[in-house]
């Protein structure tokens, strides 16, 4: 019925980049990266803006194919993400990419349709489960433009749960969003974590949530990591531009002062 | 080009070896099929009318002058099914669907939609590809079905009131059917079938390739439909040619 992976364990899965490599016409982008994720795990992958982060994510999902070295999946080579893999991944994207001629639970329940895992009886129920997950109960026929911001991230976050993923790459996943959305959505990446332990990737600059959630961070600069490490062994660390980094904030100069 | 060529190939040998699937994905050939009908089956019966009627005003006078009054409704009835239904409906479909279904993948690869489908590996040829080129290789030639028959009835309207030409209804269809056999309205139908596969390909090629935002999704609808119709005209020619 279907060419899906065998593997129905719900435990999270490792994953391992070495050497990886990638020039764009505008340059090189990744000038060699090399790190390990442990099964269940939530990493996150932090830098400045242009540092490479999202082009490294969609190698790990196989999206992009890189010049040179290699990504393991549970010790399996990634390939494109159509192709037949041992492992179950997912991608939560910057900007949701919810299908946006579908609603939100046509969105949820895409993969198992198309894939005929389900019958239509069991998809209905599945999506209404997954949407009170992320706290959208009752949301399945909007569409994804009468969402907010924050919903169609948490809704691209219930998509990615139905594929029950072994690991799940998360693109920015606060960014445009206000404290609060950000918080749960920070929230939902933890209790995920613990109650089906999941492997999470996670690529974003909003240090607060970072710090908050992270059992190991990278710090990627101009295509290198920079360093690896916990939470406290990076704010320790003294390399200075990883310090910038980490330490930058507003600097006001009022034009004159209040009387 | 040529590489554009490549590709276009590619996808198309691609969408045809997933063929075997397009039973699994009826839903959306249906309604593709149904889109493509109700944006432009109104729109082909009105053209096609004229375009009958113009075609007997220019060529009635003539004929009847020269005492050839009873082969007007041959040629238009030649003319409508072997040449103009075919073409000038491709063309307008290449115009108003070709462009939707290149602005509509194109938008989905620059909002991500299309990697999201590949992250839930789901295939996008078989998933958007192949509904699309199965409903208009069905509905362009049914389309130009409804073209000839409204082109013949624009030209016998035309031919029976206009009094430089004033050719009764009756002879009219009775000439047209001497000229008139059905490998001619089957040729303009295997063309139009051509011109279906080409707009299908053209339009989805260009929408998988688009790349820069809203500017980019502008750029793929005009790059789709001047190509469409340059492969069109050009295809037109070697076809007629095969089928003389």
């Amino acid at each position: 019925m279907n060419d899906l992976p065998a593997n129905s364990s719900q435990r999270g899965v490792g994953l391992t980049v070495r050497g990886l490599r990638k020039t764009f016409p505008g340059g090189e982008v990744l000038r060699g990266i090399d790190f390990d994720v442990a099964p269940g795990e939530v990493f996150v992958i932090m830098g400045p803006s242009g540092s490479g982060k999202s082009v490294l994510l969609r190698h790990l999902i196989g999206l992009m194919k890189p010049d040179a070295g290699e990504i393991r999946v549970g010790g399996q080579p990634v390939g494109p993400p159509e192709s037949a893999s041992a492992y179950r991944l997912a991608m939560v994207f910057q900007s949701g990419a919810l299908l946006n001629s579908l609603t939100v639970g046509e969105n949820l329940g895409l993969y198992l349709r198309e894939h005929r895992l389900k019958t239509p009886a069991e998809i209905v129920r599945i999506v209404a489960e997954k949407l009170a997950v992320v706290g959208l109960k009752g949301q399945e026929d909007k569409l994804p433009s009468e969402l907010s911001g924050g919903m169609r991230k948490r809704v691209s976050i219930a998509r990615a749960l139905i594929i029950e993923p072994q690991l799940i790459l998360y693109d920015e996943p606060t960014s445009e969003l206000d404290p609060q959305s950000a918080a749960l959505i920070a929230e939902e990446i933890v209790n995920l974590q613990q109650r089906i332990g999941v492997t999470s990737v996670i690529v974003s600059h909003d240090r607060e949530f970072v710090f908050g959630i992270a059992d190991r961070i990278a710090v990627i600069h101009e295509g290198r990591i920079l360093a690896v490490g916990t939470p406290a062994e990076i704010r320790a660390n003294p390399n200075p531009v990883l310090q910038a980094f980490l330490n930058v904030d507003f600097k006001f100069h009022p034009l004159k002062s209040n009387p | 080009m040529f590489q554009s060529i490549g590709e276009m190939t590619m996808l198309f040998l691609r969408t045809l070896g997933s063929l075997p699937l397009v039973w699994r994905h009826r839903q959306k050939v249906f309604e593709q099929f149904f889109e493509i009908g109700n944006a432009s089956l109104m729109m082909v019966c009105i053209l096609s009318f004229f375009i009958g009627g113009v075609i007997c005003l220019l060529t009635g006078p003539v004929l009847v002058e020269r005492g050839l009054a009873s082969s007007v409704g041959g040629l238009v009835g030649i003319s409508m099914c072997k040449e103009l239904a075919p073409v000038m409906m491709s063309i307008l479909i290449a115009g108003r669907i070709g462009s939707s279904m290149a602005a509509e993948i194109g938008s989905m690869r620059v909002y991500q939609e299309i990697d999201a489908l590949r992250t839930m590996r789901i295939n996008p040829i078989h998933y958007l590809v192949l509904p699309r080129l199965v409903a208009i290789a069905t509905a362009l030639p049914l389309l130009v079905i409804f073209s000839i028959l409204f082109g013949w009835g624009g030209g016998a309207l035309v031919a029976a009131f206009n009094h430089q030409i004033s050719v009764s209804f009756g002879s009219f269809f009775a000439n047209l059917k001497d000229y008139v056999n059905y490998a001619n309205v089957a040729n303009g139908l295997c063309k139009s079938f051509v011109f279906a596969l080409v707009i299908g390909v053209v339009s989805c090629h260009q929408g998988l390739q688009t790349i820069g935002g809203p500017r980019g999704i502008g750029r793929s609808v005009t790059k789709a439909v001047v190509n469409c119709i340059v492969l069109i005209v050009i295809l037109d020619y070697f076809l007629t040619r095969m089928m003389l």
